[in-house]
């Protein structure tokens, strides 16, 4: 993610970029015309069974964007025959080459990247984030993602094993079955593509339920999936409220894997859904309290920029946002200074406009729960060096916002915040650090800077999360697992690690006459 | 157009498989049999240049003698050039060395897509030059070609090193780095196919390469070249020179800074490429060479099924295969009907002009082919085989040889021990399962077998039992980009395609790093 960032650091690119923006703004009434709204079962668009709708709104207007289709209960169990009917033994899915799935896969990154601009602007509409990351971080992500799993589809290969006796034994990886996913509202399109391209790779078919506050982009991704070519049935798009629709995709007795990115605690309902129901795989990915460790010998300037946008970045709206930056005693005040500078110099506004670089959170339940705890840090005893309240009166923005003199007890170091609210805590020695890093029940990511090998192996050794960045901070990429320790989740997104993920493995062993080396 | 179906399905049953799919060749094109050559020089640093030696040789149409054009003819000189410009774009710091991974799969697959949009004047050039069948070039090589790039371009970031456990209070891990100027020198029988089987795994795996292609048949590589430019190919990562064995081909395998020479031709010049090597700085080496396969029909086998397949197998490609199913193994309780039904198959073969949508078998590639299998024709007859069909030349102009099967043929006899690679079939008998096993070994070559049974414990027996590179139960010529392809013995050297095909393009590199302490 930061290399996509630097692009926007090279003035040539933002030129470039404002020209685009233009011409976005000109077109964007036409950009904006929404292609989905309704439920995508089987390749065709349907009303929801129970006739209602639900609201889509702009977060950074809270204007009405439009209405959608509601799944529940009954539009999961047609979208469930409708995958398991493509994921029948000689159905065209079935029977297709592993490198025409693939061929599919980046016919679908093809169309993606035709419908580049489009998807970004809906996204930035619908979310809320700004338009130049959109269109830069989660479409290049996505369109890579695609590729990637493009890439994989002929090359999930079984094993040939010399197992003892006068036997011959073979593994073959094959799908596991109707796969339901359950996506979150702070990258839309880029979860869309994390779930939908392994489990595509590895010849699964889809039930996916993108968030209720952000349906548009996976609805038009519907809408690319059928024009690419994939056959009826392999994924189905059902846009719909968590207690309902996700819900029933949790509790189904025919889906037979269920992947879900959101909070942890609805991952643990998830999890318990799946013991209730038919022992669905899960796999989790969920909350972070992510530790950010500045030692002294580190590069200052870089590293409080990269603590800045470990946190800030997407409205802090990550799961992996470093949301603990622990910063060695000798360089703290200095840091803490340069980081509310940073902050303080944040500007807001529309997410469509250049120069603009943070929008609104994504809708009021999240914002009175950020606003809510800024004032138990202040209550607690931070001492709050910027920020601290709403910006701009009757929306959803909230001023960027830096905790100083943060103590690990607080709730605000315990928490997952998801907004704009950047915690700084003082550390002396290597031991103590890791020992507070490692004292919560999350281990997403973690992040180290410091010039000197040693802190930097030991310290990302001991660490007790998924992801750990050294003199990096959100450093991600399509070939690189992603997932977490502990509560922070189960099982690993991305890279070849995820094919585990949306494999059966099933081991075959023939007698044999006679068994040779 | 029915007819052609028909005589693709039966010959490559592949294709029809594949037809369900959206992506297959649609209807083939009607081709223009005079395409237009745009390419004739040599390719460096992605321009085109003449030889220094300002020799040109001429490439010929096998179909009717007559020469198509010239073509510029690499020699030492151009090569020190090529290797110079493909080390400098291996420099540490080059924009090929910083790309990232994903970004040489992506120009992977532009090149794909390009070699895809141009298919039927790629397949046009391809059988003008090689005077393989233009309904085969079209449909079999190059949508192989793009289906191997692909294949390769998905490999580029997946080609992991791992972190290793080591005993100590360290911190291990390796890289799997590019091995760096990589030598390619391809055979004119498949030569779309081979430069692709080349260069996918080479440029996946990050290396540049100096590639010599066959005086028969240069043109196809020199417009996937241009492509190669066209797809954004920095300067110097691919280099193509047309040029003769002895001189360019020579050139590259005693380099002094070429890393690696992969060398696809006959077991004679891997003999010669791998003593290059030695005598020179001791650039690794793959080979991949001649063959004698085994081909092993036992009497539970599907009669016409294994006819066909076993057809297929010695005809495809006019019998110019490395693979050629070229010494078929009959049980003797089918023997009789099985040479009946091969005779009557080879009979059938339609022989003539490869632009023909007809045309099931075009020339022999030169006329040194042409006589060379005439010879071994003789041979055949002199030795005491019975020469069931064919046995001579089937037109009066271009290098024609009609379908050829001898019965009664012994592994003594030149015919069943040395590689023809030509349209001619020996046919042997064999009464039990360890005796041909024993039989189809005793061989130098390894390269591919194939046995028809529908006995589970014969076909795995026989997979066994059998030292060669490729075994393929109940099908033959079934090739996958996925699927590693070799040979045992004086079949060649490493593995090209699949994942294997990786392992020899890359150097591995082991970085240990010292830790203040070790945890699991």
């Amino acid at each position: 993610m930061i290399t996509y960032l630097c692009h926007l650091l090279n003035p040539l690119r933002s030129s470039d970029m404002v020209r685009f923006l233009l011409t976005s703004s000109v077109l964007l009434l036409c950009l904006s015309v929404i292609w989905g709204d309704q439920i995508f079962i089987d390749n065709e668009w349907h009303e929801s069974c129970s006739g209602r709708k639900m609201p889509v709104h702009n977060p950074a207007t809270g204007d009405l964007l439009c209405e959608v289709e509601e799944a529940d209960t009954e539009d999961v169990d047609k979208a469930v025959q409708s995958a398991r009917a493509a994921f029948q033994l000689g159905s065209p899915w079935r029977c297709m080459d592993a490198s025409d799935r693939g061929l599919l896969l980046n016919r679908l990154a093809d169309l993606v990247e035709r419908d580049r601009l489009r998807l970004a602007t809906l996204e930035a509409l619908d979310s809320g984030k700004i338009f130049l990351m959109a269109y830069f971080v989660d479409l290049m992500a996505t369109v890579k993602t695609l590729r990637y799993y493009g890439g994989w589809a002929d090359k999930i290969q079984g094993k040939t094993i010399p197992v003892d006796g006068e036997y011959f034994t073979y593994t073959r990886h094959e799908p596991i079955g109707v796969c339901g996913q359950i996506i979150p509202w702070n990258f839309p399109v880029m979860m869309f593509a994390w779930k939908v391209a392994p489990a595509l790779c590895c010849g699964n078919t889809v039930i996916i339920k993108p968030a209720e506050q952000t349906p548009l982009t996976a609805l038009h991704m519907a809408c690319l999936i059928k024009e690419a070519g994939f056959p009826p049935g392999v994924v189905n798009v059902l846009p719909g409220y968590g207690p309902t629709a996700g819900s029933a995709i949790a509790h189904h007795m025919d889906i037979d894997k269920i992947a879900f990115t959101g909070s942890t605690a609805v991952g643990k309902l998830i999890q318990k859904a799946a013991g209730d129901s038919n022992l669905k795989r899960v796999t989790l990915e969920l909350g972070g309290k992510n530790p950010n460790i500045v030692f002294a010998d580190c590069d200052l300037e870089y590293a409080v920029e990269q603590a800045h946008s470990g946190l800030f970045f997407n409205q802090g709206q990550c799961c992996l946002a470093g949301s603990r930056v622990f910063v060695e005693d000798s360089i703290y005040e200095e840091f803490v200074c340069r980081s509310a500078e940073k902050a303080r110099n944040k500007v807001l506004g529309n997410p469509l406009v250049p120069g603009v670089d943070q929008g609104p959170q994504i809708d009021q339940k999240q914002f009175d729960k950020i606003l809510e705890l800024i004032e138990s840090g202040k209550k607690e005893g931070a001492t709050l060096e910027c920020g601290g309240g709403p910006w701009n009166r009757n929306s959803l923005f909230i001023q960027p916002t830096v905790f100083s003199n943060v103590t690990d007890d607080m709730r605000i170091a315990r928490e997952e915040i998801f907004g704009p609210v950047q915690q700084i805590m003082r550390f002396r020695s290597v031991n103590e650090v890791i020992q507070r890093a490692n004292a919560t029940h999350y281990g997403l990511a973690a992040g180290v800077f410091t010039n000197d090998i040693d802190k930097a192996l030991t310290v990302s050794s001991a660490l007790q999360a998924g992801m750990v960045w050294v003199n990096c901070y959100n450093a991600m990429s399509t070939q690189c697992p992603f997932g977490g320790f502990k509560m922070s989740g189960n099982g690993r997104e991305l890279g070849e690690y995820a094919l585990q993920e949306y494999t059966e493995v099933k081991a075959v062993t023939i007698k044999i006459s006679q068994k040779n080396s | 157009r029915t007819m052609l179906r028909v005589v693709l399905s039966r010959t490559f049953p592949r294709i029809s498989g594949i037809s369900n799919c959206q992506y297959s060749a649609a209807a083939i094109p009607v081709p223009s049999a005079q395409p237009e050559v745009h390419y004739n020089k040599l390719f460096i640093n992605n321009e085109w240049q003449d030889a220094i030696s300002k020799r040109s040789f001429p490439t010929i149409n096998p179909a009717t003698g007559e020469v198509i054009c010239q073509v510029a003819e690499a020699d030492k000189a151009d090569v020190d050039k090529a290797v110079k410009a493909a080390r400098e774009a291996f420099r540490f710091g080059s924009p090929w060395r910083r790309m990232d991974a994903s970004d040489r799969g992506l120009l992977l697959s532009r090149l794909a897509d390009a070699i895809e949009r141009d298919t039927a004047y790629l397949a046009e050039l391809e059988t003008l030059d090689n005077g393989k069948p233009y309904a085969v070039s079209y449909s079999v090589d190059v949508p192989m070609v793009v289906k191997c790039l692909r294949y390769c371009a998905g490999w580029a970031d997946k080609w992991e090193g791992k972190t290793i456990p080591i005993d100590g209070d360290f911190f291990c891990y390796t890289r799997h780095e590019p091995i760096g100027v990589c030598g390619q020198i391809i055979p004119w029988n498949f030569p779309l196919l081979m430069q692709a089987w080349k260069l996918g795994p080479a440029l996946a795996t990050g290396n540049t390469v100096v590639m010599k292609v066959a005086e028969q048949t240069p043109l196809t590589a020199l417009y996937v070249a241009s492509l190669i430019k066209e797809v954004g190919f920095p300067p110097g990562v691919v280099n193509i020179l047309p040029g003769m064995g002895p001189s360019a081909g020579s050139a590259i395998a005693s380099h002094m800074d070429v890393d690696k020479v992969a060398f696809t031709g006959s077991t004679e010049v891997g003999h010669l490429i791998q003593q290059a090597s030695g005598s020179s700085n001791l650039k690794k080496v793959t080979l991949e060479l001649g063959g004698k396969s085994p081909n092993i029909i036992m009497s539970d086998a599907n009669m016409a099924e294994a006819v066909e397949q076993s057809h297929f197998a010695l005809f495809f490609n006019q019998g110019q295969c490395c693979c050629a199913g070229s010494r078929t193994y009959v049980q003797d309780t089918i023997y009789d009907e099985f040479m009946e039904r091969s005779v009557e198959r080879a009979k059938s073969r339609v022989v003539g002009d490869p632009f023909n949508m007809k045309t099931e078998q075009g020339p022999q590639v030169d006329e040194e082919q042409f006589k060379k299998i005439l010879g071994y024709i003789s041979s055949g007859k002199r030795e005491g085989a019975k020469l069931m069909c064919g046995g001579g030349v089937a037109a009066d102009r271009g290098y024609f040889i009609q379908p050829t099967i001898f019965g009664d043929v012994q592994d003594g006899m030149t015919i069943a021990r040395e590689e023809i690679f030509g349209p001619v079939m020996q046919i042997l008998k064999f009464k039990t399962l360890e005796e041909v096993v024993e039989r189809a070994n005793d061989t130098k070559y390894g390269l591919a077998a194939a046995v028809f049974t529908k006995d589970i414990d014969k076909a795995h027996y026989i997979s066994s039992g059998i030292r060669a590179g490729t075994v393929w139960i109940n099908c033959y010529n079934v090739f996958g980009a996925q699927a590693p392809f070799g040979g045992y013995k004086y079949s060649g050297n490493g593995r090209e395609l699949g994942e294997y095909g990786l392992d020899n393009y890359t150097e591995v590199k082991t970085v240990t790093i010292k830790v203040p302490q070790k945890n699991s």
